[in-house]
């Protein structure tokens, strides 16, 4: 076999490799080139102009204001997502106690894990038009119910106020599906013994996630971490689709400000592209910061 | 890694690879090296002043948006009949920039673009690379049937303008729009309501409608410079149409002149005093429209295309009618009928088009009275062909806004800034009225803050300014 080993190993190396040295990194090598030059898209004519479009960034008041609602998503999707995730996939496998022996999910636990997936199976366009219905000021599912307990409801969507959080809800509803399935799985591989040890020595739930689930779990709610973190500095489909950053840009986000700088109310694909290559080191530093600051001693069992 | 991940990076990648595409040899801005296009060119005659290569195949690219496109098919078999050895190239998108923008980086751009709808392309952008071809020659030639006429003389007063940079004539904007205040004839006969001239008299009747159950006023709170229109209309009547001319020059505090302080501050009456519907700000131009025409607000801010916009969920009878805002008062520098008319729904010929003649005589056919007349049969929409109308049967709606242009004649007004800049309207004024009209500012505040959006722009080196005349 050796004789024809790397042949074979490049055939099937050698496509993926050219692909994605094409259609991946060389067009993010260009993004860094291009952002250092005033391009308007629509003309084979750029010029350099070095570091002016960072500069200008510096002191856009719009993009700082994308920055900031990226920062709290970013402090606010992955911490809920993983709770609840965690808190749903607990319950799920290992929540029923009630006069029974062993451990197992509480009841029904198959068809919530069932329903909790739905929004994974849903493409995020549909997510998307799904949400603004619900929040729909006056039809609305939200609306109505609120009206019909005699509450009323603010206008979601059209109010800077509420329309940042509405949108946020929906990135942790439209997640938490995937992460419960996942932590689901990681937890089935964790031995029962461990689990049955404890409760014989009395712990309770909380006690059994805090004391050791999480510590069992750490390398998947790291990968998570990571995951979600991205997504957060993101965030773009859902918030384009839903509101396209306005009212008054309360939930703008730094995607789409590069989006409408190049696609939709101008042409400077130059400093889009430097918006680009803002979000690339912030998305890597990101994610070099979660991996780093999540890093624990790995647990084997066997 | 899951499959959203995936999807969501190959976005992310294809985001950045469009400034690519089709160039992978190369840099992204390296190409378009392929000659100057304008390669057809015919012998000119008198059948043929704009010398079109007979044989010389067209490309068409039309936006599939509310006029659909098939408008566009029976302009296509015009030319066609024309120019039968000619090969016509239609298609129909509604992405224009996501899909053109790499053809013109190219250097290979089709011959003829409907540039308009949500992904339009700026056109700040694209005049200041010098993508587009001069028009001029197509309005000094002559009509192709109406006789004795050159194109410029055929078309409604305003429609050159609108599409002209600094006096060269690179955009042709086929329909003409009216932008007003819309009623429905028969909720206002139904409760002898009748349409108010001036200001005071329209806030009595918001309280006389508001009063009967029906909330006076709605709008597109998710597009809220719907209402940026009424209020700029208000001004320039009381203030006359430099109002509108120092705004599109970007005048320093032009947003902050006498005149657009007292139309924000007569509208902000509409806010206090409550009369919109409630949850407006939440709903797009389109749940706004409805909620209109199912009779649950009495006015709506629009242009002419809001009938057909309309035309599947009106109810029977409900007859549509436009008016010019109303007047502020005796000082009004404007009478009340003056209403803004103004040319819109662009196309453009790239200047690296191939067949750039073609382009040119393609925008002559559509400007023929036949054109103009399937048109507005086609789509129930005026186009800039002055007197096209004459034979055609219209919709209800659309006998109104010819009736308020004729009323308004001489003193119909327009503004531009719009067209010049683009993020200055979709963005920044837009922002403003939706804090405004949802009563979270006051009027000084509103127009510091359009003001403010106003001075961003002109403070940005790198947008080119345009300035007209008055």
């Amino acid at each position: 076999m050796k004789h024809g080993k790397y042949p074979l190993i490049a055939t099937f190396l050698v496509p993926p490799v050219l692909l994605y040295v094409v259609f991946v990194v060389s067009p993010y090598l260009q993004a860094f080139q291009i952002s250092t030059t005033d391009w308007l898209g629509y003309s084979a004519e750029a010029n350099p102009v070095g570091l002016a479009n960072f500069k200008a960034l510096w002191h856009d008041d719009y993009v700082w204001n994308a920055l900031k609602n990226n920062a709290i998503l970013l402090a606010l999707v992955p911490v809920l997502t993983i709770v609840l995730g965690l808190f749903f996939a607990t319950m799920l496998n290992m929540g029923g106690r009630k006069g029974r022996a062993g451990v197992t999910g509480v009841r029904g636990s198959a068809v919530y894990r069932t329903v909790y997936f739905f929004p994974q199976v849903l493409s995020v366009v549909i997510i998307a038009l799904l949400w603004k219905e619900v929040y729909h000021p006056s039809k609305g599912l939200l609306t109505s119910a609120m009206n019909a307990v005699g509450l009323s409801a603010p206008t979601w969507l059209g109010d800077p106020r509420t329309a940042f959080w509405c949108v946020l809800a929906v990135m942790i509803w439209s997640n938490v599906g995937f992460y419960v399935v996942l932590f689901g799985a990681a937890m089935a591989s964790v031995p029962k013994e461990i689990y049955e040890a404890v409760m014989l020595d009395g712990a309770s739930r909380l006690t059994t996630l805090w004391k050791v689930t999480i510590p069992l779990l750490w390398d998947t709610v790291q990968v998570a971490w990571v995951y979600l973190a991205i997504f957060a500095l993101d965030g773009f489909i859902l918030v384009q689709l839903m509101t396209n950053g306005a009212p008054n840009f309360s939930t703008d986000v730094i995607g789409v400000r590069m989006y409408d700088t190049a696609f939709g109310t101008e042409t400077k694909f130059g400093y889009a592209s430097a918006i680009g290559v803002v979000m690339f080191f912030l998305t890597l530093s990101v994610a070099v910061l979660a991996l780093r600051m999540g890093k624990r001693d790995r647990i084997e069992y066997s | 890694m899951n499959r959203r991940d995936i999807l969501r990076r190959t976005a992310a990648a294809g985001l950045l690879a469009t400034p690519a595409a089709g160039l992978l040899a190369g840099c992204a801005t390296g190409g378009g090296g392929d000659g100057d296009g304008d390669s057809y060119r015919g012998t000119r005659s008198e059948q043929n002043p704009l010398g079109v290569a007979e044989d010389a195949p067209l490309e068409v690219v039309i936006f599939n948006g509310g006029f659909g496109e098939e408008y566009a098919k029976a302009h296509e078999a015009m030319y066609a009949d024309r120019y039968p050895k000619a090969k016509i190239n239609h298609s129909a998108t509604q992405e224009i920039s996501k899909t053109l923008q790499p053809r013109f980086v190219d250097g290979t751009p089709p011959d003829v673009v409907n540039n308009s709808g949500a992904g339009q392309i700026d056109f700040n952008g694209l005049v200041s690379q010098n993508a587009l071809a001069d028009l001029g020659e197509l309005l000094d030639a002559p009509s192709l049937d109406i006789p004795g006429k050159t194109v410029r003389e055929t078309l409604l007063p305003g429609a050159v303008e609108v599409g002209s940079y600094d006096g060269k004539y690179l955009v042709m904007n086929y329909t003409y729009t009216v932008y007003g205040i819309w009623h429905s004839t028969k909720l206002f006969a139904d409760r002898g309501w009748a349409y108010a001239k001036t200001w005071d008299e329209h806030i009595a009747l918001c309280k006389q409608i508001k009063a009967a159950g029906i909330a006076p006023w709605t709008y597109a709170g998710i597009h809220p410079r719907y209402m940026s229109w009424p209020v700029i209309s208000t001004a320039i009547k009381f203030g006359g149409p430099q109002v509108a001319t120092a705004i599109d020059n970007l005048e320093p505090n032009a947003w902050k002149s006498d005149a657009m302080r007292t139309a924000a501050d007569a509208w902000h009456q509409i806010v206090k005093d409550r009369y919109i519907l409630e949850g407006s700000p939440g709903l797009d131009h389109k749940q706004s429209q409805t909620a209109w025409c199912q009779g649950k607000a009495a006015f709506i801010s629009c242009g002419s295309w809001l009938e057909s916009e309309q035309a599947d969920v009106t109810p029977a009878g409900f007859d549509m009618t436009v008016q010019p805002t109303p007047s502020l008062g005796a000082g009004d520098k404007l009478p009340y009928e003056a209403i803004r008319g103004t040319a819109g729904e662009p196309f453009m010929v790239p200047a690296k088009a191939k067949n750039v003649a073609g382009g040119l005589e393609y925008f002559r056919v559509m400007l023929s009275r036949q054109g103009a007349q399937d048109f507005t049969r086609k789509v129930a929409s005026l186009t800039v062909v002055a007197g096209a109308t004459e034979g055609v049967d219209l919709p209800f709606g659309l006998t109104t806004v010819v009736k308020a242009l004729d009323a308004s004649g001489a003193n119909g007004f327009n503004w531009v800034y719009n067209n010049y800049y683009r993020k200055l309207e979709r963005n920044l004024v837009d922002a403003a009225c939706g804090e405004f009209f949802s009563g979270r500012i006051g009027p000084a505040e509103f127009l510091d803050q359009c003001q403010k959006g106003a001075d961003s722009i002109a403070a940005d080196g790198s947008i080119t300014k345009y300035k007209r005349a008055l």
